[in-house]
């Protein structure tokens, strides 16, 4: 950081296009879980490697500018999402951690079949980002 | 349909994880956890009530039948355990408000407590293999974290080796989980019994047996195995060794007595004769540590390697009544162990070293301390009224009845040379002339009370013994009659 800037037209441009694309393709990821390979996992991943793609184009300033989020609490908040789904069951009067599901017409995309395991997987998803993300930036930041 | 089973470790996992959110205000998260510890005594104890009146509680997670799902069983034994680790999980969060500092707190030091819990109390409770390395796995997390805590020189060398040797055995454990897998095709405790009873590999089954044995004396810390527990206990702060030396290597031992009575029952002959070597050699070990050392906490580690070996040969000795003593003596051990350590670290804060060299004459100063020290030495030790007695007393009927007398009778002189080691303590840190250069009229009040609940409990184990024989006993009838625990799982 404390070097000069080398002039990287090339990969800073590219990196806006990639940068989305990497995106979709993570949230495509997720999505397919259910069904297909894929998951929160994977997703997470994946969409930490677009911001990590992001701080080699750019530097950690300028990403912290564009996402002023503290990584930690994006985990802490991954982890209450997941342990809520399995609360959900005191609610419910069932086991814990009970899977629920059923097929709602939703405008637009129409007969969508929408399970209570997408929102744990939510919760994984935001722990697999916050816990890269932290990782990454707490090194990048040492001198 | 039980959801209780679940509170124990539900309540620190979930307070682990709004204590993330709270990091900003020490005054929150102090308040925050104390309470939520206290919520999770309340849990564990109501299971514990729940299951003496009930039987054996279950919770199918999901709602999935075993052995295809994931279980949580609560049988006597994990619902004490269970209930002793939430009031040592309750007692150092206390004791860790005067003793652990500001620059710690301020980095998530009760969350990694919190999650340290909910992982004890989920290696207690869980019914599958799988489940209990996962658990181990987030209470191994959350103590590298507690372990590294702070950034001294000391913590950093001894975390290096503790995570490293703790690495190799989860990794051993994954190997022997798949070996296990391979031949049976179950994770399922109790559906592993039942199939491991039915097929025919007693070779094998031996052999993984073994490796199991070797995996989980790692981590509970038996002969061999013991050589990185007095480098890494030594090197945290007195609230965090309290929490370890009470908890970690029990739950190595909790696993030893499950996996031994439950699924590798087949060659007894060989697997627990095994079991008794080891016993006697880390009593051996263990012993020859404490008396050897002239630091405080490294003499109240070793102590731990002994206990551990006197657990290990009630399991081993395997009867009824040897048994019965093991459980006895594994919770008396996790509390003594608790307010040993937490009795330490206030005698370090008074004289700001360890050695037993540099200090003397606490007791005209601070003669509460003196007392409380002196109560938790005799009960370590297990003189009658206390905690310490009933459990070494019917480990020894059980010793005598297998017809180990040698090894009996070393466990009984072993309690010998603990009472010397831990009454040296005694007599020179409290005994003689106060010490000249020593800092002066340092309140320790903070540090005491949480040590006070732990020694009330363990007077009130030893004094009302009858009390609590029945829950022991129904504790121990599990254990020794396996077919009970399947039943309650695998019942349709």
């Amino acid at each position: 950081m404390n070097k000069q800037q080398t002039n990287d037209v090339i990969l800073q441009t590219v990196t806006k296009v990639a940068c989305f694309i990497i995106l979709l393709f993570s949230f495509h990821l997720f999505f397919a879980g259910h069904n297909n390979p894929g998951g929160g996992f994977i997703a997470g991943l994946m969409t930490s490697s677009s911001f990590v793609l992001l701080l080699l184009a750019y530097d950690l300033k300028t990403v912290k500018n564009i996402l002023p989020i503290n990584f930690i609490y994006v985990a802490a908040t991954g982890l209450f999402i997941s342990v809520c789904t399995g609360i959900g069951s005191f609610v419910f009067g069932a086991q814990f951690l009970s899977h629920a599901f059923g097929y709602f017409h939703l405008p637009l995309l129409g007969k969508t079949e929408l399970a209570t395991a997408v929102l744990f997987d939510t919760g994984v998803y935001l722990v697999v980002v916050g816990v890269t993300m932290t990782i990454i930036q707490t090194i990048g930041e040492r001198e | 349909m039980n959801n209780l089973v679940i509170l124990p470790i539900l309540i620190p996992l979930l307070a682990a994880v709004l204590l993330i959110f709270m990091n900003k205000s020490i005054k929150l998260m102090r308040a925050f956890s104390a309470v939520s510890s206290l919520a999770a005594v309340a849990a564990a104890a109501v299971l514990a009530q729940t299951v003496f009146t009930d039987g054996i509680q279950t919770l199918y997670l999901g709602g999935w039948k075993p052995p295809f799902g994931i279980i949580l069983v609560a049988d006597q034994f994990a619902s004490i355990l269970a209930l002793t680790t939430a009031i040592i999980g309750f007692a150092t969060v206390l004791y860790s408000f005067r003793s652990i500092g500001e620059k710690r707190e301020r980095f998530f030091y009760y969350p990694a407590v919190q999650f340290l819990l909910a992982g004890v109390s989920g290696a207690f409770l869980t019914g599958d293999l799988f489940n209990l390395f996962v658990f181990f796995e987030v209470l191994l997390m959350a103590s590298y974290v507690l372990i590294v805590i702070g950034g001294t020189k000391i913590q950093l060398r001894e975390s290096l080796k503790y995570i490293v040797f703790n690495i190799i055995s989860s990794a051993l454990f994954v190997i022997g989980v798949a070996y296990l897998y391979a031949v049976t095709g179950t994770l399922n405790m109790a559906d592993l019994s039942v199939r491991i009873s039915e097929s025919g590999h007693a070779g094998l089954i031996t052999v993984i047996a073994v490796l199991f044995l070797i995996v989980f004396g790692l981590k509970g810390g038996i002969f061999p195995l013991y050589f990185w527990m007095p480098g890494s206990y030594y090197a945290p702060p007195a609230a965090v060794s309290a929490l370890f030396g009470a908890l970690l290597t029990k739950v190595g031992m909790y696993a030893i007595a499950r996996v031994f009575t439950l699924i590798f029952t087949q060659n007894a002959a060989y697997t627990h004769q095994l079991m008794v070597w080891l016993a006697a050699l880390t009593i051996i070990f263990g012993v020859i540590g404490s008396i050897a050392y002239w630091d405080v906490q490294k003499i109240i580690i070793y102590n731990i390697v002994t206990a551990v070996g006197v657990i290990l040969f009630g399991i081993a000795a395997n009867t009824p009544a040897s048994i019965e003593g093991s459980i006895y003596y594994l919770i008396h051990d996790m509390i003594i162990k608790g307010a040993l350590f937490m009795l330490g670290g206030a005698l370090f804060a008074l004289a700001g070293t360890n050695s037993l060299k540099k200090m003397s004459g606490y007791m005209k100063t601070h003669p509460a301390l003196g007392w409380m020290f002196m109560i938790s030495a005799v009960s370590l030790a297990g003189i009658p009224p206390f905690s310490g007695f009933i459990g070494k007393l019917k480990i020894a009927e059980g010793g005598f009845t297998s017809g180990e007398f040698v090894i009996t009778l070393l466990m009984l002189l072993s309690s010998l040379l603990v009472l010397y080691s831990v009454m040296k303590i005694f007599i020179y840190g409290f005994w003689g002339e106060e010490w000249k250069d020593a800092p002066r009229n340092r309140s320790v009040k903070g540090f005491i009370y949480p040590a006070a609940i732990l020694l009330f409990l363990s007077l009130a184990v030893g004094i009302g013994t009858e009390f609590v024989a029945p829950y022991f006993h129904q504790a121990a009838d599990t254990l020794i009659h396996p077919e009970k625990y399947i039943e309650a799982v695998l019942k349709e």
